[in-house]
């Protein structure tokens, strides 16, 4: 007999105690390696455990990003907390309870499938045994290798799972309690802001000071590491004051004037790249003329814009450092410190403390690497640091400029023979545990070298290249990559990465060519669909938003749809927009169908996907980093905004079939790039021509209007 | 420097800082009242704010010396998970939040509202918080948690 084959998550975090324990009577402790980030995985966790488990959620104490006390799961990143890690965590609860269930049944002298847990109590036929966990918790060793031979419940079994859980984490939210990293406080702790070295490899030509302590109006302290310069203090006001007027206090050598121009995009096809097709070989011939078509669409660099600056807390006492992070992974993060201060990790103790959303690779990471470096400097003292908003904007990385053209044959029946969906970014992961650096890491004394390009492989959903390739039913399909290597900013993950644009571009080309085949755009979708639930979801949000073929458009009113299966792999998701549109385009109401799989919370998951569709539309119609010869130019809420409550839309969200027996699908990301989509659709309707280039500003609606 | 003295949730407080101290760091740091979050220190984001006299106001750019005498409100002041204000009770009733880093400034900018405004329309609760930023995309939530709490308030709860 062959053991079942383990999930990953259970290969590399092997032993059932590292994922529960029952160390307190009346308490079990289930540990994830997976961090709260707003997206309400704690609750979610918590339900799983309570579930499997068959305890009360209460009983449960949750242990989350810690790398004392949780599995390493890598980053809380890519919508994989629920799709993957719920399954591992899942898979160890319901082997654990089997070895209690067994050891219950020993004593008894009965068949294990004759006892049942309620609240931690065995039962037998329903009867107490006067056996529970906790006088089972002596006699079985959790320290063991997990096997998954024990099945997680049926759903027809679930209770807690698939139900109403409150978040866990709201109410402390709602009263002010201090649940960030940015409240936390420690006696004798100092406040830090960092002076930034404002690119790869500047240096420090001169630094004043005298006149820095002077604007601070009470006691700071500067520390310095070769180019990493700290203002620290007791006093927030004074570090504050000199963190402000610090800028002009200090040059800088080896500032090359960037090009401005290169905020938008298609500088991006002049520059050299790594290059690769994926999927069939490329077409032999012209690919321009006759029956082919083509498409361009370009989108600017885009911000986290986390509605806070980072920050985050560290202390070196006796030879060990403690960091306190709201980053996405602290075992990526503890390895990436080690390495850039040359301590051994086991000295390094990285825990998950909450802060703002982060959307993906933020400032979070440096901002913890600065804790430690000052931290270092100053053992004893607990150091938090928080970044500046204008630090957070201007020196986060950000999503990549992308230009993707998409190319079809058109087929004898209408329908595309061919399909390439051509790509050009930069890097979308710089994560220090994937290859990139830290910022401190770059202004320390022997600074590693700069980081090789490189994107997030197909494995994982590709970077760039993410929901590059159409789920539509075409003979010949593939994806050409062209990975720019240089770009002007440091650029990394952020929420649905490629896909973004990849789906806007694609979903927007399909619409091209319903037209060209007097087709309705539904009715097309669907006549080159075949997956079932793709197809469900495409017919569900069509009727949620009472789609009629042949709509009117061109008089300022249109109305568009989008859809995508996130990575192709995780959720599906369909959307329809409704927008208006007179020199500005105004998106009024916006319906979403998505098939998740197994969906553990379904209000948390409908929170994510209505959250996936604000930030659609505000990148859709806002947001683009401006640039200027000394970088990011767009450094506050004026010159990045994003939408606003006078301007979310109506929105209803459905969820198909949450509570049958599939593996969950990740849902986090799944509606950002059909809600774009979607709005594009609707606008082209509404302008009667079709805006191509993101954000669809009131400046292009007007070009388009004039273009006609 | 001249102690400076303030009513802050009701209670009056005396302050030793600088008069051009931002109200915000007062509050989060002299008086351990963290609840009011800093955001941008740009008056932009709503993050900070609190009521002055009823009126909200963005803390980060407020000199303290420019308040004295006057009462704050901040979200502290609002409730406690014992007696909470509707509006904290109608935002978890609704679970109006995600990473909930916004939700202090909000709650206060809703609380000037309805307190002007019993029966406020989505457009004018809209517009009360357009001030308030948040970036995870939970405003469909938090402007039905608003409506949920005017009514819950106009039905005679606790205000």
């Amino acid at each position: 007999m062959s053991a079942p084959s383990l999930p990953a998550l259970l290969e590399t975090n092997p032993r059932l105690d590292q994922w529960v324990r029952f160390e307190t009577p009346g308490r079990i402790t289930v540990a994830t390696g997976r961090v709260e980030i707003g997206q309400g995985v704690l609750t979610a966790m918590l339900q799983i455990g309570a579930d499997e488990l068959d305890v009360a959620p209460e009983r449960i104490d949750l242990k989350t990003g810690d790398t004392d006390l949780t599995p390493n799961e890598g980053y809380t990143a890519g919508s994989q907390s629920i799709q993957y890690g719920s399954v591992a965590l899942r898979l160890a609860l319901a082997e654990a309870k089997a070895l209690f269930l067994g050891r219950a049944a020993a004593q008894l002298g009965c068949n294990p499938a004759e006892l049942s847990v309620r609240d931690g109590a065995i039962l037998r036929g329903g009867a107490p045994t006067g056996l529970d966990y906790w006088s089972l918790a002596g006699e079985i060793d959790l320290a063991r290798k997990a096997t998954a031979s024990a099945a997680p419940k049926k759903a027809a079994e679930l209770r807690v799972i698939g139900g109403k859980t409150p978040r866990v984490d709201l109410a402390g939210k709602v009263f002010g309690a201090p649940v960030f990293v940015h409240d936390m406080t420690a006696d004798g702790m100092v406040h830090a802001r960092v002076i930034r070295q404002p690119r790869r490899g500047a240096t420090i030509a001169s630094l004043d000071e005298a006149a820095i302590r002077r604007a601070a109006k009470g006691p700071v302290e500067i520390v310095r590491v070769g180019n990493f310069v700290a203002i620290l203090g007791a006093d927030e006001t004074a570090v504050d004051a000199a963190a402000q007027a610090a800028p002009t206090h200090v040059s800088w050598d080896g500032l090359d004037p960037l090009n401005p121009q290169q905020e938008e995009a298609r500088w991006l096809i002049q520059q050299p790249s790594i290059d690769r097709v994926i999927g069939a070989a490329l077409p032999e011939g012209p690919t321009q003329g006759g029956a082919w078509r083509e498409a361009t669409f370009t989108r600017m660099h885009i911000a986290h814009a986390s509605v806070a600056p980072s920050s985050a807390m560290a202390v070196f006492q006796d030879g060990h450092l403690t960091v306190w992070t709201h980053c996405q992974g602290v075992y990526p993060l503890r390895a990436a410190l080690a390495r850039s201060l040359k301590i051994d990790p086991a000295t390094i103790s990285v825990r998950h403390v909450q802060g703002p959303g982060c959307y993906g690779h933020n400032g979070a990471d440096d901002a913890a690497a600065d804790a430690a470096v000052i931290a270092l400097q100053k053992p004893g003292v607990p150091v938090r640091v928080r970044w500046r908003r204008e630090d957070e904007f201007g020196f986060e990385p950000v999503s990549p400029a992308m230009v993707t053209t998409v190319r079809a044959l058109r087929g004898a029946d209408g329908r595309p023979a061919d399909w390439t969906t051509e790509i050009w970014s930069g890097r979308h992961s710089s994560r220090p545990g994937g290859g990139g650096n830290l910022l401190a890491a770059e202004a320390l004394p022997d600074p590693p070298p700069a980081p090789p390009a490189q994107d997030p492989p197909e494995a994982n959903g590709g970077g760039g290249t993410r929901n590059g390739e159409p789920l539509y039913d075409f003979a010949q399909k593939r994806i050409v990559h062209h990975l720019v290597a240089e770009t002007p900013v440091r650029t990394s993950s952020l929420r649905g990465l490629g896909a973004t644009i990849n789906v806007f571009a694609i979903e927007s080309f399909i619409d091209e060519l319903a037209a060209e085949a007097s087709a309705d755009p539904v009715a097309y979708r669907l006549s080159i669909l075949k997956d079932a639930r793709a197809r469900a979801v495409v017919e569900r949000v069509a009727q949620m938003a009472g789609w009629r073929s042949g709509a009117a458009g061109g008089n300022g009113k249109g109305r568009g749809i989008g859809f995508a299966q996130y990575k192709n792999r995780a959720a599906y998701c369909a959307v329809v927009a409704d927008v208006e549109v007179d020199e500005s385009v105004r998106v009024t109401s916006v319906w979403c169908a998505c098939d998740g799989g197994l969906i553990v919370s379904p209000d948390g998951a409908i929170n994510q996907l209505e959250g996936g569709i604000v930030m659609g539309a505000s990148w859709g119609l806002k947001e683009g980093v401006r640039l200027d010869s000394a970088g990011i130019a767009s450094r506050d809420w004026e010159t990045y905004p994003i939408l606003r409550f006078t301007e979310v839309p109506e929105i209803a969200v459905e969820l198909v079939d949450p509570l049958v027996d599939r593996p969950p699908l990740g849902v986090g990301e799944a509606s950002g790039g059909p809600t774009v989509a979607a709005i594009g659709n609707a606008v082209a309707q509404a302008l009667g021509t079709r805006i191509r280039d993101l954000p669809m500003t009131r400046e292009r609606v007007m070009a388009a209007l004039l273009k006609g | 420097m001249p102690p400076i003295h303030l009513n802050v949730n009701g209670k009056p407080v005396q302050i030793s800082a600088g008069g051009d101290t931002p109200l915000l760091d007062v509050l989060r740091n002299h008086l351990g009242l963290s609840g009011t979050k800093f955001g941008c220190g740009l008056e932009q984001c709503g993050c900070c704010m609190v009521l002055i006299d009823g009126e909200p106001v963005k803390s980060c750019g407020k000199a303290v010396s420019t308040v004295a005498g006057k009462h704050i409100l901040t979200i502290e002041g609002l409730g406690t998970p014992e007696r909470p204000h509707p509006l904290q009770q109608a935002f978890i009733d609704e679970q109006a939040g995600q990473c909930g880093y916004c939700l202090a400034g909000i709650l206060v900018s809703a609380k000037a509202l309805l307190d002007r405004n019993p029966a406020p329309t989505r457009r004018q609760i809209a517009e009360a918080l357009d001030d308030n930023l948040c970036r995870c995309g939970s405003h469909h939530r938090i402007m039905r948690a608003v409506e949920r709490a005017a009514a819950q308030m106009r039905q005679g709860g606790a205000a």
